[in-house]
């Protein structure tokens, strides 16, 4: 029953989402298919973070971290395949989508094992803070390196290439976006329905409980981190290609803040709660934007309304005004 | 002698570091609440500390200012939102800090603008002096060094020997039991969220006059005093001020040290690179090694 | 008599000043139950949170069908076939009554490792489940929420949890607290049926429980094993009926 409701809701926001993007594209309203596209991403990014935080009950504030190895994986591949620089191992870089994207994950994958594996020796308030300091190392580690741009970053001339499609164009650029997008989802959504997706709830409700029925709680952790890093990782190799352009910033704090906020204001735990918040958090930049230069502060103080008074998220809104409705009807 | 100076910058950062972890760890022993928006606490220090000097031409005043500011900004928010967080999640504490961040930042720019301040230092404190040795060494990087370890000692005794020390122990080991004790917890949580904050805004004070004043600046210090929590043991004084001097004297040495090193097995322009690189991150493979070796901090008791 | 099945030799457990365990020694052989008593604070709870790996005893040993397992962290001595409940219930809530006991068989084997199959389609998950939950008296609560259910049911639950360990030894931590009269009796019957499954470590306040369920008896004072026996041993035994059940010599 509640599994439909959600189910409905879950399907309705990534319709909306590509509607969006389509009809954008049908009104030749470029910029907003670009913007529907950005929430793409940004969402992709919440959908990874989400299965840590959301189902792991891993608050990590070091997801920046995976954004921007991801941004960086597809920058500095372009940027080899571009002057013609042999990377390492005789490897010349790519510009290829289909490289640029096993590369991004598998490296954030391995950072995240890393960071993870420390991180995992400590709980409750320690991890948000190891994770945040770990992201904040890289942070200043590719402000330090001046190989690939330093504090100024890297830019990139051309989209990178998927076969058969016109990257360039911003509505086959959505496409490609939306659709991993889905697929995360679907992936996302079984992970959390299995038997590793069962484990990962209970260790997050209950871990004495959980370790008395013989599940051990550090790798199951360790691996949803790992998967969870590497979707927000696909999610940064996609932003870079966006913009093409990719600087220290993807790595900074207050993009592990923006992930977060897109995962809470979505709602915890919810499949696309992420992309209701991303795409949210985009419309008030936005509209915020052109009213005040402040509008960072407009937020906060909506936010901070949100975790002070709403604490379900938009969807929990959204569900407790359906049931309200419904109650109303049933009253009549 | 270029050693004895680098020791005394690690130091004099060190202790501005505890300033800023001391607030940070005294809240969460006492409360359990992670709060991000320190940082914004210590910016709230230095712009009043810039303002104030600026304007009454008194760095005292301005220091007083920066102290007082801060306390009243941190006893505001405690009681409008802080105070609401307690019995929270850490994940909501950490959204609605965040987002005071947010409105901390903007709101400081938008009152301030993105220029950056500078305070100047009144002739008595500038300048260097000439230490036992003959190193010559500015002589409010001293100072700061003083007010660290007065501030040290000072949070010492009042934890140790007085009555808000007292309830402070006692809410550390048992929130229920204070509240039956008959204390007035709101209260006693506004004191110490305050006096947190007027730590930061000390700190900040003091920073703002050997480096620029601007928004934003508080973050990148809250990380390092997180580093520096992790490392002492949260909830802990004393893990603070160990973990603060650990941070201060690796980062500060290791900016100094490391290229050098490298380049003895490098052309100078890479090891310079590569050095400052790795130097940045010499602070992180601190931590990480203490999660390793002690993942309940140096002087925390719980795992 | 048969070699035990779960032995527990000169375990020692401190916090600080206090010494919760003191120097116990143990055994539980095949069939019985045993039951542990004592008065609150005794360290009950702290010696089962030592067997099943929770806590880690300063000194002593503990042997698991013939085997040290001191070095083993606790799922794995779960897996092994020491199924524990806990003094307050402790279930996962958000979970029904069916995820719940689907999780427990999928810890038991081991094979919590796999992604995509939803578990619900999982034949291997819900038949076994299925069978424990009847067996637990819970047909019919399948589908509702853990957090719905009420006390007893919540006992209930977790006995079903346990037997999907498919356990060697059951460790019960006052399963009886907080039940009424009615529910504490049918609790009786189910632990009495429970036996045949695997001998019980059972805590329990209850002295008409325990009177009607044990075979032995160990009686822990501050820490201390106090006396050891039969049931009839320890009704007679005046250092037992003076200090703990509190009769004058
Ligand atoms: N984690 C702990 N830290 C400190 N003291 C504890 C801890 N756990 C239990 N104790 C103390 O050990 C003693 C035994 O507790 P417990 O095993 O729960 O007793 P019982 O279950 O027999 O009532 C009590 O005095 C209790 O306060
Ligand atoms: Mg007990």
């Amino acid at each position: 029953m509640t599994m439909n409701r959600e189910f409905i809701i879950n399907i309705m926001i990534f319709g909306l989402l590509i509607a969006v993007g389509i009809g954008a594209h049908l009104a030749g309203q470029g910029f907003t298919v670009t913007l529907a596209t950005k929430v793409a991403i940004l969402g992709l990014a919440g959908v990874g973070l989400n299965l840590a935080l959301g189902y792991g009950g891993l608050v990590s504030f070091g997801h920046a971290a995976f954004f921007g190895i991801g941004g960086y994986a597809a920058g500095v591949l372009a940027s080899h395949a571009a002057n013609g620089d042999p990377l390492m191992f005789g490897f010349g870089g790519s510009n290829q989508m289909l490289v640029i994207w096993p590369v991004a994950m598998l490296a954030a994958g391995f950072a995240a094992l890393m960071i993870g594996a420390l991180s995992l020796r400590t709980s409750g308030v320690y991890f948000i803070m190891v994770t945040l300091a770990f992201a904040q190392m890289i942070y200043y580690f590719a402000i330090s390196w001046p190989r690939y741009g330093g504090e100024d970053g890297l830019s990139f001339y051309v989209r990178n290439a998927f076969p058969g499609m016109n990257t360039l164009k911003p509505i086959e650029y959505f496409t490609i976006c939306a659709s991993l997008l889905g697929l995360a989802l679907v992936f996302s959504g079984l992970v959390t329905q299995s038997r590793f997706g069962l484990a990962l709830q209970s260790i997050r409700q209950n871990p004495q409980r959980a370790t008395a029925v013989g599940i051990r709680a550090t790798p199951v952790r360790l691996t949803t981190f790992v998967i969870s890093a590497m979707i927000t990782a696909l999610a940064g190799a996609l932003y870079a290609d966006l913009n093409r352009f990719v600087s220290p910033s993807m790595f900074s704090w207050h993009m592990s803040g923006e992930i977060m906020v897109f995962v809470i204001l979505g709602g915890v735990g919810r499949l696309c709660g992420p992309i209701a918040g991303a795409a949210m958090f985009i419309l008030l930049e936005h509209l915020l934007g052109k009213v005040s230069d402040h509008w960072q502060a407009l937020l906060g103080l909506m936010l901070l309304g949100i975790v002070l008074f709403a604490p379900g998220g938009l969807i929990g809104l959204i569900t407790k005004g359906l049931d309200a409705l419904r109650k109303e009807k049933a009253d009549v | 002698m270029l050693l004895a100076e680098q020791l005394l910058n690690g130091l004099q950062y060190g202790m501005m570091l505890f300033l800023m972890a001391a607030g940070l760890t005294l809240v969460f022993g006492v409360m359990g609440l992670i709060n991000l928006a320190h940082g914004a606490l210590y910016m709230v220090g230095a712009f009043a500390c810039a303002v104030v000097a600026a304007s009454t031409g008194s760095f005292w005043l301005g220091l007083v200012a920066s102290l007082a500011v801060a306390a009243a900004a941190g006893a505001l928010v405690e009681m409008l939102v802080i105070r609401r967080l307690y019995n929270r999640d850490h994940l909501d504490q950490v959204l609605a800090t965040f987002a005071l961040i947010l409105v901390f930042s903007e709101g400081t720019r938008w009152l301030f603008g993105d220029f950056p301040l500078y305070l100047k230092l009144p002739p008595a404190l500038s300048g260097a002096i000439t230490l036992p040795g003959g190193l010559q060494y500015p002589f409010f990087r001293l100072v700061i060094i003083l007010v660290g370890a007065v501030v040290a000692l000072g949070l010492w005794l009042l934890i140790s020997r007085t009555r808000l020390g007292i309830r402070i122990r006692a809410g550390e080991a048992d929130r229920e039991m204070i509240g039956a004790l008959g204390v007035d917890i709101a209260k006693l949580y506004t004191i110490v969220f305050a006096l947190g904050a007027a730590l930061a805004g000390l700190a900040g004070g003091l920073v703002g006059s050997i480096q620029s004043v601007q928004v934003g600046m508080g973050e990148p210090v809250l990380i390092l005093a997180f580093v520096v929590i992790v490392i002492g043991g949260i909830g802990s004084i004393k893990g603070a001020l160990v973990g603060a001097l650990l941070v201060g004297m690796t980062d500060t040495l290791g900016k100094a040290v490391i290229p050098g090193l490298f380049a003895r097995v490098m052309d100078t322009a890479s090891a310079n690179t590569t050095g400052s690189a790795v130097a940045s991150m010499l602070i992180y493979i601190l931590m990480a090694v203490v999660l390793l070796v002690r993942p309940q901090g140096l002087f925390g008791a719980r795992v | 008599m048969s070699d035990p099945i779960l032995s527990i030799r000169g375990l020692k457990k401190s916090f600080g000043a206090l010494t919760a365990t003191d120097d116990v020694s143990l055994d539980l052989y095949p069939g019985e139950i045993h039951a542990l008593i004592g008065p609150n604070g005794a360290g009950k709870s702290t010696l089962i949170k030592q067997i099943v790996g929770e806590i880690r005893p300063d000194a002593g040993s503990i042997a698991f069908e013939g085997q040290v397992i001191d070095r083993l962290d606790g799922a794995a001595r779960a897996r092994r076939g020491l199924a524990r409940s806990f003094q307050v219930s402790s279930v996962i809530p958000d979970f029904t009554v069916q995820q719940n006991v689907m999780l427990a068989v999928a810890g038991a084997g081991g094979h919590v490792f796999r992604f995509l199959r939803p578990a619900l389609s999982d034949p291997g998950l819900t038949g076994p489940a299925q069978g424990y939950i009847a067996h637990a008296g819970l047909t019919g609560r399948e589908q509702s929420k853990a957090s719905a259910l009420s006390h007893g049911e919540r006992r209930k639950l977790e006995i079903a949890m346990a037997l999907a360990l498919r356990p060697k030894v059951f460790l019960l931590d006052e399963p009886m607290a907080g039940m009424g009269l009615e529910g504490a009796k049918q609790l009786t019957a189910i632990l009495s049926e429970l036996r045949r499954e695997a001998p019980i470590l059972l805590v329990e306040h209850d002295m008409d429980a325990v009177f009607a369920l044990a075979d032995r008896i160990t009686v822990l004072v501050y820490g201390r094993v106090i006396a050891t026996g039969t049931v009839s041993e320890i009704r007679a035994n005046p250092l037992v009926r003076q200090s703990y059940l509190g009769e004058e010599a």
